[in-house]
């Protein structure tokens, strides 16, 4: 397949129809509706299901009826919308449904605008819902990583019975890139053996997340938990740069990743033994990886398009053994590459490495 | 001349005395005696068989806990084609 | 020859199930209405329900065919959801006034604006079963409820929702009618109902919603009796029975 100037968020609904979905369920929202629109396109042409629904609300729990059927389902919104949709994803995760969401966040809180964000981090990765569950949540940096992207998740949902979450901003569901598609899949699948499809010659099935009795509630949330761990185990993704001998090791994901590259290779062009460390699955957080870099880095640099929020996922990880700076900028203002720079600097100034190795930020010496 | 009977489901019936309220004969009661969830079922008690069978009482039972038998007292003939006259009357 | 015929058994469209409906409660009619439906016209092994939440959200341990659970409200988009990816399945929802006439009001109307091949069956007994007692969008004027303990008063909460007039103005729906299950004569017009509503799903001419006044004898506080005889002066009046819409 040849590489074409694609769009974001018409890239992404192209490789969710090739990875087979069946049923996409949206509605309207900015910076995501061209995947909407796209679809109003494609879906009809190839026989599958397209509803804009009324509301996100709507549109949610279309995908969970969708999913009951053991279809693939996807939609797609922005933060506003996500909000909207956070009890149907608690419905999806509780009844341990397959299901794809493509997140574009735009600045926030409330109506905010429709620039290009990170400030829903949390809302994705720790609070997509009310109850003990989190979502799988990928988080691409590149219009190429966000189509492969889209194939894993629908892959990781079906195999987990999980909802995944495909995390970007406005940058990335807008912006044009060459990318290459992946082929069709023939994706026809048999209905899963949990799903419903009508009893004749069978017992009937049922799909709920109810279990009125608590102890039941509680063995069903310890294996959702129990899947969560596996998923901790074997899906953490991150991709590094400049790790091998970083002393300083920059923190970022998604297009405040981009920016924060152009910054490591500008520090490292002047001599500095800057690195880039980038997660890719934000849910499960690249903890392992992180563990293994903390011992030996001078100290790390989270740099996000939101107040702070990743960053507790570094500082979770580093554990207190190096300072953890942060650098961000808020309300849709994407950080230009020598804001970071002089971060960067500024980081490399304020922290030494004594004798014995300690890493003292000046600011904690003062004190 | 038709004659019905019903058979309750007592430990399924809830005492809710609707089929006891509708029945155009009087003959469903609701027991003194209680079932294993506390309910007075309800039993048909029809000394004169006036039960006809119409099935109101399982019309309106919320639990589907009463089946509906009919007697036919008639004079029934087995026609060429091995129907009773029973069936044809039904 | 004196020969026994059973004339009425208890439909295999039932499970074994005991319900935990309150006794006296219509649901349990409405339940055995379905059943019987599904099973006459041949569908029970082709259809999938979807539940609420409400007294009805156990709807799955009782009627025998493959169903889901719905959030509160959700019911018509969970079914178009299902619908869209099994086009030749019947699919029919389950709903309360409280689920269907207050939260979920947009997903049914949309549902019907968009003509979804579903059938809706929508029990209306203008009060919140399972949450013990508050007044819902069906609760008529002066009904005394936990949430409205002077009896309701329009001028503070408005006036009763009729959902059938609603849905009737969508020009996706094609079969609306209101029954009742507050008297023999009325249960059997309700079944007809329920069964033309199906009918109407299987031949694909649309978005097909029965509504079934029935009763709530625990939060009404009233014996099973009384209950229906309310409905008769009390719901009757607010929410007239018949046809509202049947498309052919």
């Amino acid at each position: 397949m040849a590489r074409e100037l694609l769009k974001g968020n018409e890239a992404i609904a192209e490789a969710a129809i090739r990875a087979g979905l069946d049923a996409y369920f949206g509605y309207p929202i900015t910076p995501q509706t061209e995947l909407l629109e796209y679809l109003a396109r494609r879906m009809p042409e190839l026989g599958r299901a397209f509803v804009q629904a009324e509301s996100e609300v709507a549109a949610i729990n279309m995908v969970y009826g969708a999913a009951c059927a053991g279809k693939r389902a996807m939609t797609s919104s922005s933060g506003p919308g996500i909000s909207l949709m956070q009890e149907g994803l608690s419905y999806i995760a509780g009844a341990e449904l397959p299901a794809v969401v493509v997140d574009v966040m735009r600045g926030g809180p409330g109506l905010g605008n429709i620039a290009a964000s990170q400030s829903d981090y949390f809302q994705v990765t720790r609070s997509a819902g009310h109850g003990d569950f989190r979502p799988l949540t990928l988080a691409p940096a590149t219009i190429q990583e966000a189509i492969d992207l889209t194939g894993l998740a629908f892959d990781l949902a079906e195999r987990y019975r999980m909802l995944v979450i495909l995390l970007i901003d406005g940058n990335l569901g807008q912006m044009m890139e060459p990318a290459e598609l992946p082929p069709f899949r023939q994706h026809t699948s048999p209905t899963p053996e949990w799903a419903v499809s009508g009893a004749e010659g069978r017992p009937h099935r049922i799909i709920t997340s109810l279990y009125l009795q608590p102890e039941a509630l509680e063995r069903h949330n310890l294996k959702l938990q129990k899947k969560l761990a596996v998923i901790a185990e074997r899906e953490q993704r991150f991709a590094g740069l400049y790790l091998e001998d970083a002393d300083l090791i920059v923190v970022a994901f998604g297009s405040a990743a981009r920016v924060a590259q152009n910054a490591v290779e500008a520090a490292r062009a002047q001599g500095m033994a800057v690195g880039l460390f980038r997660p890719i699955t934000l849910s499960p957080f690249p903890m392992r990886a992180l563990e293994r870099l903390a011992p030996r880095a001078r100290a790390f640099l989270v740099v996000e398009m939101n107040a702070g929020q990743m960053v507790e996922d570094v500082r979770l990880a580093v554990a207190g053994r190096a300072p953890v700076r942060f650098y961000g900028r808020l309300g849709g203002v994407e950080m230009l590459p020598d804001e970071v720079l002089q971060a960067i600097e500024q980081a490399m100034r304020d922290t030494r490495v004594t004798k014995n190795g300690a890493r003292m930020l000046d600011a904690e010496v003062q004190r | 001349m038709v004659r019905g009977r019903i058979i309750v489901d007592t430990e399924r019936c809830k005492g809710c005395g609707l089929c006891a309220a509708f029945c155009p004969k009087g003959v469903v009661h609701l027991a003194t005696s209680l079932n294993a969830a506390g309910h007075h079922p309800a039993y048909l008690r029809d000394p004169d068989g006036k039960c006809t069978g119409c099935t109101i009482c399982a019309l309106v039972c919320p639990e589907a806990a009463i089946t509906v038998y009919r007697t036919f007292s008639v004079k029934a003939s087995v026609t060429a084609g091995g129907m009773c006259a029973l069936e044809a009357a039904l | 020859m004196i020969a026994e015929q059973p004339v009425y058994e208890r439909p295999i469209g039932l499970t074994a199930a005991y319900t935990h409906y309150c006794p006296g409660c219509t649901h349990g009619i409405a339940h055995r209405l379905t059943a019987e439906v599904l099973e006459e016209l041949g569908i029970l092994g082709r259809t999938i329900g979807v539940a609420s939440v409400g007294c009805s959200v156990f709807a799955y341990n009782y009627i025998a065919c493959d169903f889901v659970g719905a959030a509160h409200g959700r019911a018509p988009a969970v079914a178009t959801g299902l619908k869209r990816v099994l086009p030749d399945r019947i699919i029919f929802t389950y709903q309360g006034d409280g689920d269907l006439a207050s939260i979920g009001l947009g997903e049914v109307l949309h549902a019907a604006a968009r003509g979804e091949c579903i059938t809706v069956i929508f029990i209306n007994n203008a009060i919140y079963g399972m949450t013990g007692g508050q007044m819902a969008p069906t609760s008529p004027a002066g009904m005394v409820t936990t949430s409205s303990p002077t009896g309701r008063d329009p001028r503070q909460t408005g006036h009763p929702v009729r959902v059938c007039e609603l849905i009737a103005q969508m020009d996706g729906a094609a079969y609306v009618a209101r029954r009742s299950l507050h008297n023999p004569a009325e249960i059997r017009r309700a079944k007809k109902a329920l069964r033309a509503a199906f009918e109407c799903q299987m031949n694909g001419r649309g978005f097909a919603l029965v509504e079934l006044l029935s009763t709530c004898p625990t939060n009404w506080g009233m014996t099973p009796v009384d209950a229906l005889r309310w409905v008769e002066e009390r719901m009757l009046p607010v929410f007239p029975l018949g046809e509202f819409k049947n498309v052919p």
